[in-house]
């Protein structure tokens, strides 16, 4: 199952591949992992999209527990939550199409941020799944780039997760 | 004169590592100098509070610190170069690591303006290690410096122990600050926890009351936990069997008759069956691994309920499925439990567990250790008993990797805890011996013995000349098969029998050898001189000895559960 886990820990150099190698040493999964410090500059939150059985997610939340600089891990989807994904992309915008991808961008909330006579640059944000959905509903040939940043959550409410 | 006074408080970072490790109360250093680490070795020259050993490759100085750790229950401290003395180290580390033993390792690293450029003797050794460590930092401000190796010691001592690794960079150890050595370095991000959840331990403690075939199951967390004592209360007053791990032999005397052996891959029958069948399993500081209980869906064929008390929420529920499951330092937990059982004044079932012992005994009595004594060839078996009774059970043993190592668990019957000292969890050929080094470092006047093979003494025989040097007599027992006899064993089980690399062709004279080095060497071909040649041997009190004993080069350890089976599927004699 999917899994979203959020983690505080502190703004270190070497914190970050302490995290990813220990995911790569115990063959779990990384879907996507953002990272950046916080309003307090010593800790950064780092949000981890990760998959497996609910064993493998014990052990993926006590694991990164161990680490000596983790101050916290919550696995949002425990609770309600919400998650946003940035994607920027490059569109072939000329002709006919130019019109038809304004109006794309239009339907799916996006803002086009960058303009040239035959490309259209587009900012979406959005849970994964929409932003999956932008990329169907567009033609393939005309996707130049795309880019990503992975899931950010939050706990709904007031829950908050800070030390 | 202010001024003056400031700078005469102001010392070099290769000062401060050396107050630090006076502060510590270091006793020794295992290392081995380098260009990165020149200046630490002239300070620590200029004082005898800390004295140096100087080994003959850094996994040797590694694994002598672990073997200090291990024997007395403080962190070993190595010191290495950067660049190959730090990969040389490496094996060392991560055998700390496998084995939760508290150390800390100090690194010599180029200057800071020359990392990331490739330098001379440069390695990425936070990179290297961040894997095989329970932490590990960079120092790149000497004012940082201090505090970091009281970090350091602290996280290496507490919680569940690790190896942890401070680098140091040639210029940090040159520039200069005031020195204060802070006892209390809070770390939000690390609070070990001691004690248990009364509520869980309050459960554990009715289901033992509860149980008809009861099992205590111990690890190496009893040993390093200090909580020896409290088991062996424990047990006793249940009047439960108990079985220990490769790693927590001596954690319960194995004189006694609660006591059934080491369990696993090699333990005995009985330890393994009780393990398979029992309703009610007590773990203490143990971790279910793949030596341990074979495979995990053969062990869950059988129903049980499981109490795991472990001071590492992560060795919970990780292998195998808990009922139970307590997180806390195993002396507080086992503590709270005498504490619950006297309180509560209740007894288990008397009839159920007489029941149970009788099925044990039953296991017992086919006698799964049992060899050929009337053997023409001196069994590897037999020179164990003869060391076990030589020194009246009361030596440090220490040990390499393979079949000799299987054999000194099996038939060196520990006492005490901490008296056993191995490899357990990375294998480590090549331990044995700079290990025991440590030891008798520790305990200069104490019997150290190093039970090894020709094949795993070969990979730090080096150490010959440290022992030289530093005087210490250790007594090497070597069973020589001319074999790696383990893997020998696994080729004639499960490889058709086809000895594929595992014959040791070309061996060195040893006794010449050991001679060479200015040792006393002797080979013992004769089944009926063993006894005699460990007095002889043992009666030498400043001088190590090695002894090359010819042993039979077909014997294989039994009993055996082959890798994937289950505990009670095992391979007898």
């Amino acid at each position: 199952m999917r899994h979203i886990i959020s983690i505080l820990l502190e703004n270190e150099p070497g914190a970050l591949s302490r995290v990813s190698g220990l995911f790569s040493a115990r063959g779990y999964n990384i879907e996507s992992l953002t990272v950046a410090p916080t309003e307090d500059a010593t800790l950064s939150r780092m949000t981890i999209v990760t998959s497996g059985s609910d064993d493998v997610i014990e052990q993926i939340t006590k694991q990164l527990n161990k680490l000596i600089e983790v101050v916290k891990v919550v696995d949002l989807s425990d609770g309600a939550h919400i998650e946003r994904e940035l994607m920027l992309v490059k569109v072939r915008a000329a002709g006919k199409d130019r019109e038809e991808m304004k109006r794309m961008a239009e339907i799916f909330r996006g803002r086009i941020i960058d303009v040239t006579d035959k490309s259209y640059t587009i900012e979406l944000t959005g849970e994964g799944s929409k932003l999956d959905a932008f990329l169907l509903a567009v033609e393939p040939g005309l996707i130049l780039e795309t880019v990503r940043t992975g899931a950010s959550g939050i706990g709904r409410g007031e829950r908050v997760l800070r030390v | 004169m202010d001024r003056i006074a400031t700078d005469v408080m102001e010392l070099s970072g290769a000062e401060i590592v050396v107050r630090c490790l006076q502060e510590e109360k270091v006793e020794f250093v295992y290392g081995y100098p380098g260009g990165a680490v020149l200046y630490l070795y002239d300070e620590l020259a200029k004082q005898d509070r800390v004295k140096h050993i100087l080994v003959r490759h850094e996994q040797a100085a590694v694994h002598a610190a672990d073997g200090y750790a291990r024997s007395c229950q403080r962190p070993g401290v190595a010191l290495v170069t950067s660049g190959p003395g730090v990969t040389n180290a490496v094996t060392g580390i991560a055998t700390a690591y496998m084995d939760s033993i508290p150390m800390v390792i100090i690194t010599g690293q180029v200057p800071t303006h020359a990392i990331g450029q490739d330098a001379f003797q440069e390695v990425d050794t936070v990179g290297i290690t961040r894997p095989c460590v329970k932490h590990n930092f960079l120092v790149k401000d000497v004012r940082e410096l201090a505090a970091t190796i009281r970090k350091a010691f602290v996280i290496a001592a507490t919680g569940r122990p690790g190896p942890v690794l401070v680098d140091i960079p040639k210029d940090v150890t040159t520039a200069r600050t005031v020195f204060a050595y802070p006892q209390d370095v809070p770390m939000r991000s690390y609070s070990p926890v001691s004690r248990g959840h009364s509520g869980q331990i309050r459960k554990a403690v009715q289901m033992l009351l509860e149980a008809r075939r009861p099992m205590i199951y111990t690890g190496g967390g009893v040993v390093l936990g200090e909580a020896s004592p409290e088991l062996t209360r424990l047990v006793r007053e249940l009047g439960f069997p108990c079985t220990n791990t490769l790693m927590g032999l001596g954690g319960y005397p194995a004189t006694d008759r609660q006591f059934v052996g080491m369990l696993g891959m090699h333990g005995t029958y009985e330890a393994n069956m009780a393990m398979q069948h029992c309703d009610v399993l007590l773990a203490v500081g143990a971790r279910f691994d793949d030596r341990v209980i074979g495979n995990p869906q053969h062990f869950h064929q059988e129903e049980r309920r499981i109490i795991h008390i472990d001071i590492d929420p992560s060795s919970i529920s990780k292998r195998v499925k808990v009922d139970v499951p307590i997180v806390g330092g195993v002396k507080e937990v086992l503590a709270e439990m005498l504490a619950q059982l006297a309180a509560g004044g209740e007894r288990p079932d008397a009839a159920a567990l007489a029941d149970w012992w009788k099925q044990i005994e039953a296991w017992r009595s086919r006698d799964c250790l049992r060899y050929d004594r009337s053997s023409p060839v001196i069994k590897p078996q037999s020179v164990i008993e003869a060391l076990y009774r030589v020194t009246n059970g009361d030596a440090y043993v220490t040990s390499d990797v393979g079949q000799h190592q299987m054999w000194a668990a099996q038939f060196y019957k520990f006492d005490q805890p901490r008296r056993w000292i191995n490899s357990g969890g990375l294998g480590t050929m090549g331990f044995g011996l700079p290990s025991a080094m440590g030891v008798q470092l520790a305990h200069r006047d104490a019997t150290v013995a190093c039970v090894t093979g020709e094949a795993s003494i070969q990979m730090c025989i080096q150490e010959l000349s440290t022992c030289r040097q530093y005087r210490l007599p250790i007594k090497v027992v070597m069973l020589n098969n001319r074999y790696m006899g383990m893997v020998r064993q696994w080729q004639e089980f499960f490889h058709g029998n086809r000895h594929a690399e595992s014959y040791m062709d070309a061996l060195p004279d040893f006794v010449r050898l050991a001679e060479a080095y200015g040792h006393v060497g002797m080979r013992i071909e004769n089944p009926a001189d063993v006894e005699g040649a460990l007095r002889e041997a043992f009666a030498m009190k400043d001088r190590l000895v090695f002894m090359d004993f010819i042993t039979d080069e077909t014997e294989n350890v039994f009993p055996m559960v082959p890798g994937g089976k289950g505990l009670s599927e095992m391979i007898l004699v």
